[in-house]
């Protein structure tokens, strides 16, 4: 089996103080990565080492497909409408046309209103349509629920399922209760 | 290299939507030239002796003033670890911040010189080069700042620290380009400042992009 995303004997810490490790990983196309654990226990760090933003302590991590990255920041900018901030990550990822991605996280009706109108809520729907690009195999988000209702979280859960089932993975870090069915676990903070 | 152009053209997107904030700069020159007349008074002499140097440390000044907010507003919305993330090398992500800096102030900057030499008397032998002069050295000037801009990104009170940072290493830029004005001015040979101009531009294009990546890696860990 493929494997899209692995990472050995991974050690992750902040300012020299080590957090969690060393783990190992292996996702192949469909699967998906449950991190839990409490506050400070490193998931976000977890996150940032796969998403190559952060160099790991020791260990490796191999990406080997595009992979796109839900952070804390919704990298949304206000003066920008809320297509026109969609079009641009579109555009700079060099990912196909976007006409789905607003309507797929209910923004659609919102397309053409300067982002700074957006409620937290809705900036968070805006950064996952960014974020959960079909062009790219791999998908790690970090805390996606954030502000979302229950009807954004049931979109998230679908758009989640139709990406492993054509072959994509996830990783998210969550609180959360989002259905990932036949993930695996994680949990961090247990040393 | 379509990624390059569109961040450009995003910049420049967002800059038009604040075209006050862009036009800070060009004010300012506008600002300092005009004040020095009242300080040291109307003698066309003084002045016309004086121009050349006002004109660029005008220029330098105002080319400061937006820098600080270079990288500052991508990396507190986040934008800057999804830049990170896309296509581009991080040397080709602050060259391209640079280059839409340069568009929106140093651009505007050049074509407001020859009229701000002329409101200090300069004769008109030394606007072509003012202007040539100018078109070398405001590049530097963005160029230069893109390295302090993201060496200061999560420190209070960046604008001050990037001024300390990297006027130092605008000086130069300054004597080249304040000699070549002189030069014409004067009759004399102006292409040796101009040459040292280009090789100032021909460095910081080679160098600063990477020392910018290396502060941006910094910010980014």
């Amino acid at each position: 089996m493929n494997r899209l995303l692995e990472a050995e004997g991974l050690v992750g810490g902040r300012s020299g103080h080590t957090l969690f490790g060393p783990l190992d990983l292996a996702l192949a196309a469909g699967g998906a990565l449950r991190v839990t654990g409490g506050n400070g226990s490193g998931k976000s760090t977890l996150l940032r080492l796969l998403a190559g933003l952060l160099d790991p302590m020791s260990g490796v991590v191999r990406a080997n497909a595009a992979l796109r990255y839900l952070g804390h920041h919704d990298a949304v900018k206000p003066s920008f409408t809320v297509a026109e901030n969609l079009i641009f990550w579109r555009r700079f990822n060099g990912s196909g046309s976007s006409a789905s991605a607003l309507a797929a996280v209910g923004l659609d009706r919102l397309a053409a209103t300067p982002a700074r109108y957006l409620s937290a809520g809705q900036r968070r729907r805006l950064a996952l349509a960014r974020t959960l690009d079909p062009a790219a195999p791999i998908w790690l988000l970090d805390e996606p629920t954030n502000g979302l209702d229950a009807a954004s979280i049931a979109m998230l859960e679908a758009a989640l399922a139709r990406h492993r089932g054509a072959g994509g993975i996830a990783v998210v870090a969550t609180h959360a209760a989002i259905l990932l069915p036949e993930a695996q676990t994680l949990e961090l903070g247990l040393t | 290299m379509t990624a390059f152009f569109v961040l450009i053209r995003r910049d420049l997107a967002l800059s038009a939507r604040q075209a006050a904030d862009a036009l800070v700069a060009v004010m300012f020159a506008v600002l300092v030239v005009v004040l020095f007349p009242f300080g040291i008074g109307p003698e066309a002499d003084i002045l016309s002796r004086i121009s050349a140097g006002v004109v660029w440390v005008a220029a330098l000044l105002a080319a400061m003033l937006s820098l600080d907010r270079l990288f500052q507003a991508d990396h507190d919305d986040g934008s800057l670890e999804q830049l990170a993330l896309g296509p581009l090398p991080l040397w080709a992500l602050a060259l391209a911040k640079a280059t839409a800096h340069w568009l929106v102030t140093g651009l505007p900057l050049i074509v407001a010189s020859p009229i701000l030499a002329i409101m200090l008397q300069m004769p008109t032998a030394g606007l072509a080069t003012l202007v040539l002069a100018m078109a070398l050295g405001t590049p530097c000037f963005s160029l230069l700042g893109a390295i302090g801009a993201a060496l200061v990104l999560g420190a209070r009170r960046g604008g001050v620290l990037v001024a300390f940072l990297i006027l130092p290493l605008a000086i130069p830029v300054l004597i080249f380009g304040a000699a070549a004005t002189e030069a014409a001015l004067t009759a004399q040979e102006a292409a040796p400042h101009l040459m040292l101009l280009g090789a100032c531009l021909l460095a910081s294009l080679a160098l600063a992009p990477a020392a910018a990546a290396a502060g941006l890696r910094q910010a980014l860990g």
